[in-house]
């Protein structure tokens, strides 16, 4: 065997270099250097980040077992942009003198997460898929369970375990059924190996369903509530953006390269699923009291909407797809900046609780704007734009019924996003939140943030790169 | 780009100022400054229409300019101008050169009102320019946003319930508008996204059926179109001044501007054969919204179901399909935005001095404020189509385009949408003979003080204007009548 041929595997490796030396620094370091950890961490990251943002030739190693396209720089890029801005934004809460010391967990355990993902979108195979899959969702209880003393994180943390374990199982029931009626498990043989007969179908349902569950689909969506409102915010975050990111962009390409003659199995699926998670979720996000529930709902319809590019299995469905998790990234992270510097400083989390906040914390509120009209899909922002795509996407194929559907949901949508606008520029409160001066960090995730959101749909270059490495059916 | 894309960049520099500027005077400098410069920019535009069409040319839409956006999409950044555009613009500059007078004195948090209003502009301007679908949409969508927090933050009344109402239905037209724009791009084969090439291939009849009444009741909305004017009345009766101006003045125009250069120009087949239904729906608009305005008591209620009665009649004579009735529609809505910004600027006033708008306990204004009284009764006599003034010109073309559909449908539709100029004459005699004429009713009123410098800059200016189109409108109706050909050419061919 030929082991030069894992040194390939550049992305993969780097951060695993990043993570060690951030272990070792970690144990050896005293005292006194513990206050270097952070910005070394977040700068051997932006090195990182930087190293692999170049696409590369296409290859397999591994005997196959790991492939990667170029596409898969993109996709791990915009990941670690996103871990960036969550680490930015975590970095207030760890210097908390409970966390203090246990900073070191937080990164290796985020960072090991993370790794778990670049095997899972880079998997050629379905046992490296699986792997990868569990390494990413293991660490990711510890990481909802982080703040240890608090009771609600940890029943959120119980929660989040059981069911991902429950869900993986299903999943590897229907990877057990795939081996059983192919004998294969490569992804490059088996496309001419499956067809449309009862048992491969039930094989491509039940090994779905673990992906479902980690894109927070509805009906698989009932841990998410809980297990957003119970994690530490910077952790929900990264649940909400990065590991949702990760994981539909491996169930499209697996529909497309795997599954790609099962096409009339999927799409009524996915049909289904995707009018139902808009519609469950925009229904019950109206009547959230706190910000964080909220935002879960949110980000359910968000993952229904993904799915109208996921239908498509086009080529331009996919260039919609990353794009669109590009956005909404952005978008959800600088929401999610604002509701963690309010906890840090106040420990509010309801709604109404930010009624006011234009008036004392004027800079906070716009960025919130700002996110919410993203999040909702209001031009000039990018989520508008993401958001056209998406549906151009699916209209292409004809799905209008299904566009015309989740267009009427943008409207439900709207109103509960212009419920917290109008909480923070109408309401009036008798004792608002009083006026914060947050920390370096966590301001220059917010500038990135909102620069972001406002600059990517009015510059076509980023979805044209993106679109020229795309493929699908 | 070209020199039209000044209209966008211009309210965003403006924007940029706002941002930088500190004190009201800057603030205000900064608006002053910026509308005069879309004002002056919007007369040598018309200038330079006219000279380029007297020298003959003959092209659909001048000035064009093109730059790829969205290769993938087939998305471009298209602009270009015919009469109708240019009038829109003219109109456009006017009222939001008024309107920047007319809220000289808002408070609370000027800056954050000039942002929205100048950030609404930009949507308006945008929308007028250009000539592919997806800008369009954009800068539709753009027009609508700001509106919630202008009304929410600085309106009046039950503004909360006003400015969701109004927000929630606009943006459930740009969904159907959505789909419908989808499905004319790809229908017609999903190569281009320009109007005037989307003009040339032809959408499949059957696609029509379904995309017309999509397209048609997605501006619809923004139209006042009967059963979906409801936002209306609420969302202009609590809006702050300047913004029930842009409002009705402008913004319910993108709806009447939408269905004739989307719906019926990409669509003529589907518009010919349905255009009944529509017309039925805009007939009941016409004549429902003159007598709501009747059983009014609140002067921004009996101007906003008088808006809807007369941009009822812009779709009502655009759906007409004739070139006399389109070219009466377009001036309909040049004519009611000039008047109805008129209305709402004075209503405004009024509002600021008397802190009521229930026209019970007013009375006998017009010996306190006779400034305000006599543009009142101007704005009035435009509204209710008195010869010399705007609407005259306006509703004669639209009835005489009308009464040459000769069929008795049509007919019985024209002969009622006519009712509505006397149910017009009611109301608008009835609010005047009761806030300005006869004894005043609250003695505080007789401590009014007539119009301030800036109130009077920003009446005079639409008041000389409706007298302009009243009194010459040839000029602009020929150059609207050129523009309206090629859609007419569309639906015979």
């Amino acid at each position: 065997m030929d082991y030069s041929s894992f040194l390939q595997m550049n992305d993969e490796l780097s951060l695993i270099a990043v993570m060690l030396i951030l272990l070792v620094f970690d144990i050896f370091a005293g005292e006194k250097s513990l206050k270097y950890f952070q910005p070394l961490a977040l700068i051997l990251f932006i090195v990182h980040t930087i190293l692999n943002c170049i696409p590369r030739q296409s290859f397999e190693c591994a005997g196959g077992m790991y492939q990667y396209v170029p596409m898969l720089t993109y996709i791990k890029t915009i990941l670690n942009v996103g871990t960036l801005i969550v680490l930015l934004q975590a970095h207030n809460y760890l210097n908390i003198d409970t966390h203090r010391i246990r900073k070191g967990e937080f990164y290796f355990i985020t960072l090991s997460t993370l790794l778990g993902m670049y095997f899972m979108v880079s998997a050629g195979h379905f046992l490296s898929f699986f792997i990868g899959l569990e390494t990413a969702s293991i660490p990711m209880a510890t990481l909802v369970a982080f703040d240890k003393r608090n009771r609600k994180s940890a029943e959120a943390s119980a929660k989040y375990i059981l069911s991902a374990v429950f869900a993986s199982s299903i999943s590897l029931f229907g990877i057990s059924l795939i081996y059983g009626t192919t004998g294969t498990l490569y992804f490059n043989d088996l496309p001419s190996l499956l067809s449309v007969n009862p048992l491969q179908t039930m094989a491509l349902v039940f090994f779905c369903v673990g992906l479902f569950f980690k894109i927070s689909l509805a009906p698989f969506h009932l841990w998410t509530p809980d297990v957003y409102e119970g994690a530490q915010t910077n952790i929900t975050s990264y649940l909400s953006v990065i590991s949702k990111g990760a994981a539909v962009f491996v169930l499209f390409t697996l529909l497309v390269k795997v599954f790609g003659n099962m096409i009339s199995n999927w799409q009524p699926i996915i049909y289904a699923l995707a009018v139902m998670s808009i519609t469950i979720a925009n229904i019950f996000a109206i009547r959230q009291q706190n910000i964080k529930r909220f935002l879960a709902f949110s980000s359910i319809s968000q993952a229904g909407y993904i799915l109208l590019a996921i239908i498509s299995g086009t080529a331009l469905g996919m260039a919609s797809l990353v794009y669109f998790v590009l956005v909404y990234m952005f978008s959800n992270l600088a929401a999610f900046g604002v509701v963690t510097i309010i906890e840090n400083k106040s420990k509010k989390l309801n709604i109404n609780d930010y009624d006011a906040l234009y008036q004392t914390n004027p800079k906070l509120s716009f960025v919130m704007m700002i996110a919410l009209f993203s999040l909702a899909g209001i031009p000039p922002f990018a989520g508008f734009f993401s958001k056209f795509f998406i549906f151009s996407a699916a209209a292409e194929q004809g799905f209008y019924v299904l566009v015309f559907i989740a267009l009427l949901n943008t409207i439900i949508s709207l109103y509960y996003y212009l419920i917290v606008v109008k909480a923070m520029f109408l309401n009036k409160n008798e004792n608002p939140i009083e006026p914060i001066t947050s920390d370096l960090p966590i301001k220059v995730s917010l500038v990135i943030c909102t620069i972001a959101i406002i600059l990517i749909g009015l510059f076509s270059n980023i979805y044209e790169h993106i679109n020229l490495l795309s493929f699908g059916l | 780009m070209n020199f039209l894309s000044l209209f966008v960049l211009v309210p965003v520099l403006m924007m940029a100022g706002l941002f930088l500027s500190k004190t009201r005077n800057q603030i205000l400098t900064v608006m002053t400054v910026g509308a005069s410069v879309l004002m002056i920019l919007s007369a040598i535009v018309t200038y330079m229409y006219l000279t380029e069409r007297a020298a003959g040319n003959v092209a659909e839409m001048l000035f064009t300019a093109d730059t790829i956006w969205y290769a993938p999409f087939n998305i471009h950044y298209s602009v270009g101008i015919d009469g109708i555009s240019v009038a829109m613009l003219i109109l456009s500059s006017i009222i939001v050169f008024t309107g920047v007078f007319a809220s000289w004195k808002i408070d609370p948090l000027p800056k954050e009102f000039f942002l929205w209003f100048a950030l609404l502009s930009i949507g308006v301007y945008g929308f007028f320019i250009s000539i592919d679908l997806f800008t369009m949409f954009m800068y539709y969508e753009i027009a609508l946003i700001p509106m919630y927090l202008l009304i929410g933050v600085w309106g009046s009344g039950n503004k909360e319930y006003a400015a969701m109402k109004l927000t929630l239905m606009l943006m459930g037209g740009s969904a159907l508008l959505l789909v419908g724009i989808l499905g004319i791009y790809y229908t017609s084969g999903g190569t281009t996204m320009n109007l005037l090439e989307l003009a040339k291939s032809s959408i499949p009849v059957d696609a029509q059926y379904y995309l017309f009444p999509l397209v048609f009741m997605g501006f619809g909305v923004l139209g006042a179109l009967f059963p979906f004017h409801t936002w209306s009345p609420d969302g202009h009766a609590s809006a702050p001044t300047a913004v029930s101006m842009l409002h009705a003045g402008v913004l319910m125009k993108l709806g009447g501007y939408g269905c004739f250069r989307v719906a019926i120009y990409l669509m003529p087949q589907a518009s010919h054969e349905l255009a009944w239904i529509f017309l039925i729906l805009t007939g009941i608009s016409v004549v429902y919204g003159a007598f709501g305005a009747i059983h009014q008591t609140d002067l921004k209620y009996i101007n906003a179901y008088s808006s809807v009665s007369h941009c009822g009649l812009v779709l009502f004579a655009i759906l007409m399909l004739n070139e006399t009735a389109m070219t009466g529609a377009m001036m309909q809505m040049l004519s009611h935005g000039l008047m109805t910004a008129l209305f709402f600027a004075l209503i405004g006033m009024i509002y600021g001095r008397t802190h009521t708008r229930d026209i019970r306990l007013m009375g006998g204004l017009m010996k306190v404020v006779p400034f305000l009284g006599v543009s009142y009764v101007i704005a009035g006599m435009a509204s209710l189509g008195l010869p010399s003034l705007s609407g005259f010109v306006a509703e004669m073309t639209i009835f005489v385009g009308s009464f040459q559909e000769t069929d008795t449908f049509h007919r019985v539709l024209t002969i009622a949408a006519c009712a509505s100029i006397v149910i017009t004459a009611v109301y608008i005699l009835r609010v005047v003979g009761k806030i300005l004429m006869g004894p005043i009713q609250d003695s505080h009123h007789l401590e009014l003080k007539d119009a301030s410098w800036f109130e009077r800059l920003s009446v005079i200016v639409l008041i000389v204007s409706i007298f302009a189109l009243g009194s010459a409108p040839f000029w602009i109706s020929n150059m609207i009548h050129d523009s309206v050909l090629p859609v007419v050419g569309q639906i015979i061919k």
